[in-house]
Order: structure tokens, then C-alpha cells, then sequence
């Protein structure tokens, strides 16, 4: 079985559905729309921040402020472009037709992570000029030192997202379980985790806190994390390594 | 040629297919049949590598699905008609599949044309019918120009113009040669289109022959009589030598087609005769009693109890 004719079919499959379309457009309208509104309000509220705040304020970070939001659209395309196979029961005709499940598997998930990949950092510079533009004489330049750095990361931390719900949807099959499981964890436990004292060294080594520092320009006052930016991304990469192994162990022995 | 030696499937304690050792031949259509539950569709599964046997093994043309080097060209398969995603056209399910075993394009447009899909090819599968989506699933099989063909309850809600078209479909696709494994749990279908017939019941192999010698065997002939002078007429018949059965409800019957012979010895004996009606029992009334010990649904929690004129509509077989 020719890997090539894998991507190409999976490729096919990837653009013939409207999910793919309205998931990775409100992935790109939401992170950029809300980035910019962000970025426009911290302008206008920066004289009255306390100065402690005024220390560690990161023109890049802000920016970025609407992939919170932004991100939940890219973990429902990461879950529909696994979970589409069972909820139709295509996946029996899919794997008739390619019976090596880690070709299968392993083809989807390159199609829709470099697809991820692109609107990610499509995403990320355009997200970063218009809230740079919003920011004004507070904004930031690409060429500052560790910038360029934080606007690729983006698009990279936009497609590990996608590639950690792909292997978490391989792992459940059902999309309203994996969407049930992710949409609540990424959205308020782990910033609840990471924002109370007791959980806090526990919380930034999940992948969504960990992946993001990559983003972080300016260090805030006080940072203890043992991490850099790309150690950060580093744990983020060994997350999306585990849920794609347990996806791909589960499908190889489960009978389909 | 698919080759089953002793398949077996468990689900914990259950046993869905237990030991099934049999041939599917090329050049002629072979029926699988069994009740609903029998294991034709966990056994069509496991031929594809779909599910894993707990035992035995399956191969086709001598080896195992995953050794297929592109298996669409070898044995295209229909499963499921609602197996599509519905937000795709049909056009594109078709391409998909194309495309991951190598096969050309324009395939697809051929299959298309041959389904009679071609004027909806380009809309999404959710709108499309039962039938629709049957032969969707069919192009599919058929999209590799495979040498097998294995088809799950093809017939299955599709309107009589539809399932014409499937039995013509399957018997022309045997005479190029190919091997056509379908099954079903109509006996009537079956007699229609197969011409070798695997049976099965709760997993186990109960018959594996050709139609015609299934035929043979169970379209059992024979001549219904009543009469109110029982007694007298079964002394005269006991007398010409013909072996009378009593069958209940007051009727006699006589094993094959002598109902010319009775009615001239009654007539020359003065019996009074009010039935006298040459009867064919139905293959379907052979399958049922094939199958009726493995039966798994039974409608009531005795063995079966089937009245005389159940299904006198549609069972012309």
C-alpha cells in the first residue's frame, strides 16, 4: 500500500466535507477577530493598568488573546475528521480499502495537521500584525528579539492542538464524547488548574499551557516555570505523541 | 476463491461464528444464507480484516486481506448502504476509495453510469434513498473491477424495479468468471439468484451445496386428501399400494405426484372424495426447518409455530 496514494485519498476525503470549511474559517475569524479587539481595549486601558502589570505587558501575547477562543473551533476539526469515519460508519469501507491501520491513521492525521498547520499560521502572523496595528506606539515589531519565535509557534501550537484531538477522537471514536472531554478540559480546567496556586505546578505541564509559552515574549514578574518556550512546546509534542499512540494502538487491535 | 478454515468469532462468552470451513467458488453466484443473527455479517467482516478471528482463518486467492496489495482490485464488498458520509457527494466517496488503491479516475464516472447514479453524482449522500445508497455502496464494490464480489443483503429495501436489477447485476458479473458471495436470509431470494448455497445457523455450517441439489432434496411433492370416508379410502389405497399419512386436521397425504391414480381408484371404488390437490412444499419451508433449532429471535419462547398458509403471498420458490 503506497503511503502517496493514502495522503492523495485522504486528501479528497479532507476537502469533500463542509465541516473542514467552516471549522478552520471560524478558527481564523475568531482568533484574529477577538485578537484584535483585545489588543484595540489594552490600548485604550493601559494608563489606568497597576505598573506591575505595566512591567510584564507582552504586545505579542496579547494578540494572541483570542486563540483562548480561537482554539475550540480547531479542536472540533481535529475530533470531526476522525470521528466522521465512525459516527457514518465509513470506517469499515475506509479500512476495506486500506486494511494497514497505521497507513490509514497516520495519512489522515499528516493531511489534517498540515492543514492545521497552514490556517495556523495563517492565523498566527495575521492575528500578530492586526493586534500590533491595534496596539499602536505599545505594539511590537516581527523583527524584536523572540518575536518571530512566539508568531511561528503559533501556528505550530494551532496544529498540535488539532493532532492532540485527532488522537483523543481515535482513542473514543464518538465525536460528542471527545468533544464532550476536550471542548470543557482546554476551555476551563486546565485554566483553572493553572491559575490556583495549589494545582499550578501540576497545570503547566498540560499540553495547552505548555504549548502556549512558545508565544510568551516578555516574562511575567515572578516566573518560576521550569521551561523555556520550546521545552514548553516540547511537552506539548510529547502529549500529542501520547494520544496519538493510544489512538493508533486502540484502532490496530479493536475489531472495526 | 475465498477459503474459510474453521472461522471462528467469540464476543466473550457468545459464540457468533463457531468453526465455519467452506469454498466460495468463481464463476457462479454462491447464497449465503442463515437467519437474522446467524453470523453472515461478523463472517463477511472478518473475510475483509475487519474484525479478527478468535480462530481459524480466512484468505483470498490464497492470502490474507492485509497482504492485498491494493484490495479493491481484487474483492470489492457492499456492508452497508448508510455507510457514507453524508455530507459528501457520491461522486467524491467514490473518488476517495479510488485514489488509496491506485485506480484511475475515471473509474469512478464508469461505476457511476453503471449504478445509474451518474445525474446525482455530484449531490450529498444524506439526500439520497435506501436505494440510492444501495447502489452507491454497489459502484464502490464493483470501482477496483475486482474478480470477487461479496455482498451483504443486497436486496434489502430496495423496490422490485431495484432488486431486478441486482439479481441480473450479480448473475452477469458469475458469467465473466467472477466469484459473487452474497447473502441473505430469504430462501426465496436465494433460489432466484444463487446457484450454490452456504447455510448457516448460530454460527455453524448446516449446509453447503448446489442449489439444485438443495432442490432436489426439500421441494418435497405430494398430494393433499380429504375425504368422509377415511377409513375405506386408505384400505383402497393401502390395497393398490400407496402409503397414506395421516397429517392432521382430518387431511391424508400421499407422497409425490399421484393424484390422478387416487382419484381413479376412488372413483372406481365409490369413495367420496372433497379435497384432492397435488402440493409443493417451499424451499423456504426446507430452510426453516434447516434452521429452526439455530433460530436466535424466535417470536415466542417455544419452537416456532409457523401457519399453514404463512407467507402463501410471497414464497413462490
Amino acid at each position: 500500500m503506497a503511503a502517496v496514494q493514502v495522503i492523495r485519498s485522504e486528501w479528497t476525503k479532507i476537502r469533500s466535507v463542509a465541516s473542514t470549511v467552516w471549522t478552520l474559517s471560524l478558527t481564523v475569524v475568531v482568533t484574529v477577530a477577538l485578537g484584535t479587539l483585545i489588543s484595540a481595549l489594552s490600548r485604550s486601558q493601559y494608563d489606568r493598568m497597576p505598573v506591575r502589570e505595566r512591567l510584564s505587558f507582552d504586545p505579542t501575547v496579547i494578540s494572541f488573546a483570542g486563540m483562548t477562543l480561537g482554539q475550540l473551533a480547531m479542536i472540533v476539526f481535529g475530533v470531526l475528521v476522525v470521528s466522521n469515519e465512525y459516527g457514518t460508519g465509513t470506517i469499515r469501507v475506509s479500512l476495506a480499502a486500506v486494511p494497514q491501520r497505521g497507513t490509514f491513521l497516520f495519512s489522515k492525521i499528516a493531511v489534517a495537521a498540515a492543514l492545521a498547520l497552514a490556517v495556523g499560521m495563517v492565523t498566527g502572523f495575521a492575528a500578530f500584525f492586526l493586534g500590533q496595528a491595534m496596539l499602536g506606539s505599545l505594539g511590537t515589531k516581527i523583527g524584536e528579539p523572540g518575536v518571530l519565535r512566539a508568531v511561528i509557534g503559533s501556528g505550530l501550537y494551532m496544529a498540535l492542538i488539532a493532532m492532540f484531538s485527532m488522537g483523543v477522537a481515535a482513542m473514543l471514536r464518538s465525536a460528542m464524547l471527545s468533544l464532550g472531554i476536550l471542548m470543557p478540559f482546554f476551555f476551563l480546567i486546565s485554566n483553572i488548574l493553572g491559575n490556583v496556586d495549589a494545582t499550578k505546578k501540576i497545570g503547566r505541564y498540560l499540553p495547552d499551557q505548555a504549548g502556549s509559552r512558545i508565544m510568551q515574549v516578555v516574562p511575567r514578574i515572578g516566573d518560576d516555570t521550569p521551561y523555556g518556550p520550546w521545552g514548553g512546546l516540547g511537552i506539548m509534542v510529547l502529549w500529542v505523541i501520547a494520544a496519538l499512540a493510544g489512538g493508533y494502538a486502540l484502532l490496530r487491535k479493536r475489531d472495526a | 476463491m475465498i477459503e474459510l478454515v474453521g472461522l471462528t468469532k467469540r464476543y466473550g462468552e457468545k459464540v457468533a461464528v463457531d468453526g465455519l470451513t467452506f469454498s466460495v467458488r468463481p464463476g457462479i453466484v454462491t447464497g449465503f444464507l442463515g437467519p437474522n443473527g446467524a453470523g453472515k455479517s461478523t463472517t463477511m467482516r472478518m473475510i475483509l480484516g475487519l474484525d479478527r478471528p478468535t480462530a481459524g482463518d480466512v484468505r483470498i486467492d490464497g492470502r490474507h486481506y492485509d497482504q492485498l496489495k491494493d484490495p479493491l482490485t481484487y474483492i470489492g464488498a457492499l456492508l452497508d448502504a448508510k455507510a457514507v458520509h453524508g455530507g459528501r457527494s457520491a461522486y467524491h466517496h467514490l473518488l476517495c476509495l479510488a485514489q488509496s488503491n491506485g485506480i484511475p479516475d475515471r473509474r469512478v464516472a464508469e461505476v457511476l453510469d453503471t449504478v445509474g447514479l451518474t445525474a446525482v453524482a455530484k449531490k450529498k449522500a444524506k439526500g439520497f434513498s435506501y436505494g440510492m445508497g444501495q447502489r452507491l455502496g454497489i459502484a464502490a464494490a464493483l470501482l477496483g473491477d475486482p474478480q470477487i464480489l461479496m455482498f451483504d443483503e443486497p436486496v434489502n429495501g430496495l423496490d422490485p424495479e431495484g432488486i431486478h436489477w441486482i439479481r441480473n447485476l450479480m448473475k452477469s458479473l458469475a458469467a465473466q468468471g467472477r466469484t459473487v458471495f452474497v447473502s441473505s436470509h430469504l430462501m426465496s431470494e436465494m433460489a432466484l439468484t444463487a446457484d450454490h448455497l452456504v447455510v448457516i445457523g448460530q454460527g455453524r455450517l448446516l449446509a453447503d451445496t448446489s442449489m439444485a441439489g438443495f432442490i432436489r432434496q426439500n421441494s418435497r411433492s405430494y398430494v393433499r386428501i380429504r375425504s368422509p370416508q377415511r377409513e375405506r379410502l386408505v384400505d383402497v389405497l393401502h390395497e393398490a399400494g400407496i402409503t397414506v399419512v395421516e397429517a392432521g386436521g382430518g387431511t391424508l397425504e400421499v407422497e409425490g405426484g399421484k393424484a390422478e391414480r387416487i382419484g381413479e381408484l376412488a372413483a372406481r371404488y365409490g369413495v367420496v372424495l372433497h379435497e384432492l390437490s397435488p402440493q409443493q412444499a417451499s424451499l423456504e419451508e426446507a430452510f426453516m426447518q434447516l434452521t429452526a433449532e439455530s433460530v436466535e429471535y424466535h417470536a415466542h419462547a417455544g419452537p416456532m409455530e409457523v401457519p399453514q398458509d404463512w407467507g402463501a403471498g410471497w414464497k413462490g420458490a
